[in-house]
C-alpha cells in the first residue's frame, strides 16, 4: 500500500504545532495515493510525547530518541524508517528545511519544497510557489519515493479525529560518518512571551521605516496588546534591526495570521510573498504609493511614529 | 584553504512579479528582466572572500573557485564573482528546464572530486526556484557535514574548523564543523561581524553587504581562468527527479480601502473584520 510518513518535530519535549500542518497534507496525499499515513517522532522526549499524537488517525506512531537534532544523525534514521513509503513529508520549519533534502538524498528521491496544495492528476501532483510566489508550479516527483516539505501557513493544523494509533519504537540507524565532524556547540533560546510567528493569530511587522532596532519597541507594544508576534522585512533584518528568524517573506517565514499589521514597510514583493495569505491585512505607511497598499484590506497613510502609539491607545479601549 | 561557491543567475528578483507564464502553462519566461546573480550566492562569494583573506593587509590566504550551471550568457554572473575577487570560474552548460537540485548535485559531486575544496559555501536558496535543497543534498552525497542558514561563520586561524551561528525557530543554534564541510548562508552573513577567520584582526571592520567589484577587479576578472564545461565532461546526463506539469499564476489579492484615521481603523477592525 502506498503510504505517507509524517516526520513530526519536537521542541522542548512537545510536538510543534507546525507538524499538524504536515498531518493535514499527509491525509490529503494519502487519499490521493490510496494509502494511510504514519507518524515518525524523533528527538529528546519523543516517547513521552508520542501518546499525544495518537488521536490524529495515523496508522501507527514510531518514536525514537537519538539525542539532540543534527541532520547527519537524524537523516539516516528517517531514511531507514521511511523504507516502503511513497511520500515522506515534514513541515518547512528551520529543522524541516535543514533535514529533508538530506533525507531525500539518502533515499535518492526527488523533493518538492514548500508545497502549498496537492492535486490528483492521475497521480499525486504538488503545487509549490516559485519566483517569490508569483508562479505556482505543479510538480510530479519521478522517483519511487517523494520527499516533501509543506508550508504551515497553507495547510490548516490537523484536528484530532479520535482513535488510538499504536506507538512503537522507531528503527535505529547508525549516524553518517560525517556526524563525527559536526557537534552542537549550543542553543540559545530566545526567551519571549510572544507566540512564534508561524503560530500567531496576530502579527505586527516593521520595516526600514522603523529606522532602528530600538524603535521596534513600538511594534512590540502593539503586538503585545494583541497577544501577537513581531515580524520584520528583509530590509529590517539586513539593517540589523532584528534577527533573521523574525523575517517574514520569500526567504524568511511564510505566515497567514488572522490579522497582519504592516508598519513602515513598503511591501517589496519578497515581503508580500510571505504574508499575502493573511486573512486581514492592515498597512500603515506615510507613502500613499507604497505597494503594501495594493494588498492591504485597510490602509492608513500616516507617520508610523504617531499612528502606532495612537493605535495602541485606541485599541486599549476595545481590547480587554 | 580552497572554497567552492556554487552560483546561479536569476531573473531580477526585485521584479519577480513581471515574469510571464506561457498561456498553455508550459513555461515561465523573464523577457525584459535583467539577469542578476542570485543574492544569497553573492553573499556566499563575499563570505568566501572574507574567509580567505587578511583584510587588514589585503593578503589572500586561500583560493575561491566559483561554479555555475547555466547558459553561455551566465558567464556574466560568473565574471561578476571573479571581479569581486574570486580566483577562478567554471561554467557548466545547462538550461533551467533541465535542472533540479539533483542534477546540480550530480555535477558538483564530480567537480568537487576534481577540485578537492575544504569548504563548499552556498547561498541558502535561489530566489527563482526557491527550493533550498542543493547544499543539504550535496553534503549527504559527498559525505560531508552541513550547516545551513549561517548568520555567522568563525574559523580558526588554521582554517580547519568553523563555528557556525544559525538563527532558527525559537533561538540561535551553534554548530562546530570540521572541514571539509558544506555551509549555506543567510542574509546576515554579510553584516560587518558576519565572518571572522582568525587572520583578519578583529578591529578591522567590514562594510555591511557584499563588496562591489572595483575597477581593478573588473579588469582582472577578464584575465582570470573561466573554464567552459558541459555536464557530459563530468559524466553527467541531466535527469531531473522532478517534472513540472504546468505553471500557473497565483490567485490575486484585491486591494481594500484607505481609512482616514486611527479611530476609523479600529472601528473597522472591530466591527467589519472582527479581528480585534
Amino acid at each position: 500500500m502506498p503510504n505517507v510518513l509524517v516526520i513530526a518535530e519536537l521542541f522542548e519535549g512537545k510536538v510543534r504545532k507546525g507538524s499538524l500542518s504536515a498531518i493535514t497534507f499527509a491525509r490529503q496525499a494519502a487519499a490521493i495515493v490510496g494509502g494511510a499515513f504514519d507518524i515518525l517522532l524523533l528527538g529528546p522526549g519523543a516517547k513521552a510525547a508520542a501518546p499525544a499524537m495518537a488521536k490524529y488517525g495515523a496508522g501507527k506512531i514510531m518514536a525514537g530518541e537519538p539525542g539532540e537534532y543534527v541532520a547527519e544523525v537524524y537523516a539516516p534514521i528517517v531514511a531507514k524508517n521511511a523504507a516502503g513509503y511513497a511520500v515522506v513529508c515534514a513541515t518547512a520549519t528551520a529543522m524541516g528545511k535543514d533535514l529533508m533534502p538530506r533525507v531525500a538524498e539518502h533515499l535518492k528521491a526527488g523533493m518538492a519544497s514548500d508545497v502549498v496544495k496537492v492535486a490528483d492528476q492521475g497521480g499525486l501532483v504538488m503545487v509549490r510557489p516559485m519566483y517569490a510566489g508569483n508562479v505556482l508550479a505543479h510538480v510530479k516527483v519521478k522517483t519511487p519515493v517523494a520527499v516533501v516539505t509543506v508550508r504551515q501557513a497553507e495547510f490548516e493544523a490537523a484536528a484530532e479525529t479520535g482513535g488510538a494509533s499504536p506507538v512503537s519504537d522507531a528503527a535505529v540507524a547508525p549516524a553518517e560518518a560525517a556526524a563525527a565532524r559536526v557537534a552542537v556547540a549550543g542553543f540559545e533560546k530566545v526567551v519571549s512571551a510572544r507566540p512564534e510567528l508561524t503560530d500567531a493569530r496576530v502579527i505586527v511587522s516593521g520595516g526600514r521605516g522603523l529606522k532602528s532596532g530600538d524603535n521596534f519597541k513600538i511594534i512590540e507594544q502593539l503586538a503585545d496588546l494583541l497577544h501577537g508576534a513581531v515580524g520584520a522585512t528583509r530590509a529590517a533584518v539586513d539593517a540589523g534591526f532584528v534577527p533573521n528568524d523574525l523575517q517574514v517573506g520569500q526567504t524568511g517565514k511564510i505566515v497567514a495570521p488572522q490579522l497582519y499589521i504592516a508598519v513602515g514597510l513598503s511591501g517589496a514583493l519578497q515581503h508580500l510573498a510571505g504574508m499575502k495569505g493573511s486573512k486581514v491585512i492592515v498597512a500603515i505607511n506615510k507613502d500613499p504609493e507604497a505597494p503594501i497598499f495594493t494588498v492591504a484590506d485597510y490602509g492608513l497613510v500616516a507617520d508610523l511614529f504617531q499612528a502606532v502609539p495612537a493605535l495602541v491607545g485606541e485599541l486599549k479601549k476595545v481590547v480587554a | 584553504m580552497k572554497i567552492l561557491v556554487p552560483l546561479k543567475r536569476v531573473a531580477d528578483p526585485d521584479n519577480a512579479n513581471k515574469v510571464k507564464i506561457a498561456p498553455d502553462g508550459s513555461k515561465v519566461t523573464s523577457e525584459g528582466l535583467e539577469w542578476k546573480l542570485n543574492p544569497f550566492d553573492e553573499y556566499a562569494v563575499e563570505a568566501a572572500l572574507r574567509l580567505t583573506e587578511n583584510a587588514a593587509t589585503n593578503t589572500r590566504l586561500g583560493e575561491v573557485v566559483v561554479v555555475s550551471l547555466g547558459p553561455a550568457e551566465a558567464k556574466q554572473q560568473v565574471t561578476q564573482a571573479l571581479a569581486m575577487g574570486a580566483d577562478r570560474g567554471v561554467l557548466v552548460e545547462a538550461t533551467d528546464d533541465k535542472l533540479d537540485a539533483s542534477v546540480v548535485v550530480d555535477v558538483l559531486e564530480k567537480l568537487i572530486a576534481e577540485e578537492k575544496p575544504d569548504l563548499v559555501l552556498a547561498g541558502k536558496q535561489v530566489v527563482d526556484g526557491d527550493s533550498n535543497q542543493v547544499a543539504q543534498m550535496l553534503a549527504q552525497r559527498i559525505g560531508w557535514p552541513q550547516a545551513t542558514f549561517a548568520a555567522k561563520i568563525e574559523t580558526d586561524a588554521g582554517l580547519k574548523t568553523a563555528l557556525v551561528v544559525r538563527e532558527v525557530d525559537g533561538g540561535v543554534s551553534k554548530l562546530k564543523l570540521t572541514f571539509p564541510a558544506v555551509i549555506s548562508v543567510d542574509l546576515r552573513i554579510v553584516a560587518p561581524e558576519g565572518v571572522k577567520n582568525g587572520n583578519t584582526p578583529p578591529e578591522k571592520k567590514y562594510n555591511d553587504g557584499p563588496r562591489y567589484p572595483s575597477l581593478k577587479g573588473i579588469m582582472q576578472a577578464k584575465k582570470k581562468p573561466l573554464a567552459l564545461k558541459k555536464p557530459g565532461d563530468f559524466g553527467v546526463t541531466p535527469n531531473p527527479r522532478l517534472e513540472v506539469v504546468k505553471f500557473e499564476p497565483p490567485p490575486a489579492r484585491k486591494a481594500g480601502v484607505k481609512v482616514p484615521d486611527v479611530e476609523t481603523l479600529v472601528a473597522k477592525l472591530k466591527n467589519e473584520a472582527r479581528v480585534v
